[in-house]
């Protein structure tokens, strides 16, 4: 059996991920939406409001009781950026008929529920209520405030700012405070409508029922699923780094400093700068953490990111504000060997097996492979991890050098303590 | 060897005690990629003080997790290199109790146990080493000073015991690791890491004869003494000190409250009480509890709120916590709430749902290889069955639960921490 994806409903797809060795089955509904500035706030909220109440569970309580009734059923609500894609809806995950002590049926009432999540909210005079839109917006709020509670976190998100500012990738996954403000219930609820018929549904299920009854189960759900002019998501597009690099420094009451920079890759050879980053800072056994971390003790933790859909690669380091100068010249020090092809014998086969066993070891867990397949659709790829996983093998030293040498430094984040 | 069947959670455990004294366990998982192995030690955070060839030793502080991270350093280099190189994904915990070593990988699954093997047993350390550790840790620990939620919980087992190593950072301090040298580290090694306080867990496709012959083949023939260990006088049952507050860069109040609870010895029946008093704290403050709803409508808590029940070696609390613009008033709601529950029991529909969504949590944490390799550790060295766990559901009863918050859930066992923002911003977006 492999996986399927087809159009079930005008705009709406399944991804079927069959698989019989787990004790869950996983339900994922995602509304894709473009990312940007002024809306998305608004779409951050949405999901939140609509996890209060339906209309046959109206509260929190009843709600809960639902999915307490089958087996503890979790439905969470999720806000994702992939590339310039912003994705809303719910996951629910509840434990698979085998395991049912009474021998109940629980696919089709997780289904029903999602369905009943994103298309029956409770409303009064066509709108949401308004204690429910205020609250989450105090939440949202708040939880918009609490990323600067974790430095690291706040370090990598405001290189991002900084160095995307003109594009919706500078756009954070919840929008900002200021435009969250502004929402109310009725223009909440308006926003909504227009999302639910213009947005491409994705649907996704992994787990041991077969494709039939997950159809059957999903159009039955989302069959009052308005469908209108569907709005395009557009690609995310890839910049160039300025002649000189930026450098931005901020201070906070902190023990420890941050440090976090910003480059863009201009090669599309994909495979092969996934390689680069795991060489240069991707893994526990990459140059910047044996490096810069253990051999020179600069820092505690060293590590980079390839956003492959952005063309843009970042450091995330945490460093004594003392060591500033010398951790960031040492971790470009640790990049120019990778541009030079300067590196053991040993590296490269390291940093292909760990991408490849965690290619292989997708399939092994249901949450990785929905974030997998909604990352490659909202980012319009189709590749599957065995075909990444050929791609990557194919990969020469010369392709990694090639692609390491268009990687240029855009922008410098440092959050320093107070001396 | 001995196998044994579940069922009730389609799952079956193979089991075997070396001549050395080393119990191996494998959970067989079909379908899967990836195997999973798990070497532990019996030997955590609270293991200060113990009692080492007739005399009575003190540790500093951090210790147990400092000879984590220095485990990895072999003769040859670093075993994470050399399981990196293989696509396995090496990494390494202590926790109060135990501290863990493990990888996950898909290829090479036995050459990986046997560099695993070998590392965990053989120890190498200099006085360089040791010196440039310090370094690392040291980092480390000034990392998890920033982190609001490491404080509030460090505050909160200061307030609730006076003595017990509960209250001491499985870290250490900056200046309690700097009393470490490589001969103490050999010495806990030497009393610690012996076949008998350890264990082995497999879980996936993994062959248990392939996997005892590589055991007897790298590691020690006979295990050490049994070294008793020292967590201090049985306390009573009342907080040490009952409100700590202190300020950081925090955007909200962030708080916990906790509950002394007496100690759980070991054996058999300490998962059941586990169940009992996470049920408790279900029933009372969960996400579906009434309790929850009011205080989340009333914005007097949001998403992060969150209890349970922990059982530590010697020591028990329940708790619960979140960010809230009040925490007090949290706090005085959780005991009246409890006081209610008490007086007039809980709605026997409700009581049902409840077990029924906290047996369906235990059962989906069973995808989770580590969870069930660190759950078959922690039952082999506490002597329980952790996947005895759906006949416990079976026996529990309302009146369990009632017991667990009438004794628990009160005001005299109660200690409150709160960490508040600094009056002024000094970075604001």
């Amino acid at each position: 059996m492999h996986e399927t994806r087809t159009e079930i409903m005008p705009n709406v797809y399944l991804t079927y991920l069959p698989a019989g060795k787990f004790k869950t089955g996983l339900l994922s509904a995602q509304l894709l939406t473009p990312l940007r500035r002024e809306t998305a706030s608004a779409n951050a909220l949405l999901p939140a409001v609509l996890h209060r109440g339906t209309m046959r569970c109206p509260d929190m309580e009843q709600l809960s009781a639902a999915m307490d009734r089958l087996y503890g059923a979790q439905v969470d609500y999720t806000v994702r950026k992939k590339g310039e894609t912003q994705c809303i809806g719910f996951t629910a995950s509840f434990i698979d008929d085998a395991f049912v002590p009474g021998g109940e049926r629980l696919l089709e009432p997780a289904a029903e529920l999602l369905g009943e999540l994103l298309l029956d909210p409770v409303t009064r005079g066509g709108r949401f209520l308004s204690e429910y839109v205020e609250s989450e917006k105090s939440n949202l709020i708040d939880a918009i405030r609490a990323v600067r509670n974790d430095k690291r976190e706040w370090a990598d998100l405001r290189l991002l700012q900084e160095m995307c500012a003109d594009e919706p990738y500078g756009v954070r996954r919840l929008g900002d405070e200021e435009s969250a403000r502004k929402l109310h219930n009725r223009s909440l609820y308006q926003h909504s409508q227009k999302l639910m018929e213009s947005s491409r549904l994705e649907l996704f299920y992994c787990g041991s029922a077969g494709e039939q009854r997950v159809r059957d189960a999903l159009l039955e759900a989302f069959s009052t699923l308005p469908r209108g002019v569907a709005t395009e998501l557009e690609m995310p597009r890839t910049y160039a780094a300025p002649s000189q690099p930026r450098f931005v420094t901020e201070q906070m009451d902190v023990t420890q400093g941050k440090l976090a920079m910003g480059f863009r890759c201009a090669s599309r050879d994909v495979p092969a700068m996934i390689l680069v980053n795991l060489l240069f800072g991707g893994s526990s056994n990459s140059k910047l953490f044996l490096n810069v971390r253990e051999k020179l003790s600069l820092c505690y933790y060293a590590s980079s990111q390839y956003a492959r859909s952005k063309g843009i690669l970042t450091v995330s380091s945490g460093i004594e504000t003392r060591d500033y100068d010398r951790a960031l010249e040492e971790i470009l020090r640790q990049l120019k060997a990778v541009q030079d092809g300067d590196w053991e014998d040993w590296e490269l086969p390291g940093a292909r097996n760990t991408i490849l066993s965690s290619l292989r070891a997708m399939p092994d867990s249901q949450r990785a492979m929905e974030n997998w397949y909604l990352g490659q659709t909202a980012t319009g790829q189709e590749e599957t991890p065995e075909e990444l996983a050929l791609a990557l093998q194919a990969v020469t030293p010369e392709r990694i050098c090639a692609a390491a040498q268009t990687v240029q430094l855009d922008t410098v984040y440092f959050l320093k303590g107070k001396e | 060897m001995e196998k044994l069947s579940y069922p009730r959670l389609g799952e079956t455990v193979l089991r075997h005690t070396l001549p050395n004294g080393l119990p191996v366990m494998v959970v067989p998982k079909k379908g899967f990629a990836r195997q999973y192995a798990l070497f532990a030690t019996r030997y955590g955070g609270m293991d200060l003080r113990f009692e080492l060839d007739g005399k009575l030793q003190d540790t500093p502080a951090g210790i147990a997790h400092f000879l984590e991270h220095k485990m990895f350093d072999t003769q040859e280099g670093n075993a994470l290199q050399e399981l990196a190189q293989n696509g396995a994904e090496p990494n390494a915990f202590t926790s109060n109790a135990i501290t863990v070593y493990y990888f996950d990988s898909t290829d090479h699954f036995y050459d990986n146990l046997k560099i695993l093997l070998s590392f965990v047993s053989i120890p190498y350390f200099t006085e360089e080493s040791v010196a440039k550790e310090q370094g690392i840790i040291g980092q480390e620990i000034g990392m998890i000073e920033d982190n609001p939620d490491w404080q509030v919980y460090r505050q909160l087992m200061e307030a609730l015991y006076e003595k017990s190593p509960a209250r001491v950072s499985v870290a250490g301090s900056v200046e309690s690791i700097s009393r470490i040298t490589a001969q103490t580290l050999y010495d806990c090694h030497k009393a610690f890491y012996t076949p008998s306080n350890m264990c082995l867990v497999l879980v996936g496709d993994v062959d248990m004869d392939r996997v005892l012959n590589l055991a007897q083949e790298i590691l020690p023939a006979q295990s050490g003494e049994e070294i008793p260990r020292d967590y201090g006088e049985e306390e009573s049952l009342t907080p040490c000190r009952t409100l700590a507050e202190s300020t950081m860069e925090v955007s909200m109040p962030t708080f916990l409250s906790g509950f002394k609870c007496a100690p759980v010895p070991e054996g058999p029946d300490r998962l059941r009480r586990q169940i009992v008093g996470s049920l408790a704290c279900d029933a009372l403050m969960g996400e579906s509890s009434p309790l929850y709803a009011r205080l989340y409508s009333q914005g007097l808590v949001n998403g992060s709120f969150a209890s349970s029940f922990d059982v530590l070696p010697g020591v028990s609390y329940a708790y619960a916590g979140g960010d809230s613009k009040d925490p007090q008033a949290v706090t005085q709601a959780i005991l009246s709430e409890a006081r209610r529950l008490v007086s007039e029991g809980l709605d026997e529909d409700y009581y049902q749902r409840i077990c029924r969504a906290n047996f369906g949590t235990a059962l989906k944490a069973l995808n989770s290889f580590e969870a069930v390799a660190v759950s078959m550790a922690e039952g082999c060295f506490e002597g329980f069955d952790p996947y005895g766990f759906p006949e416990i559901y079976d026996s529990i009863t309302q009146q369990d639960l009632l017991d667990f918050i009438a004794e628990n859930i009160c005001e005299s066992r109660m200690a409150l921490s709160v960490i508040r923002p600094k009056e002024e911003a000094t970075c604001t977006q």
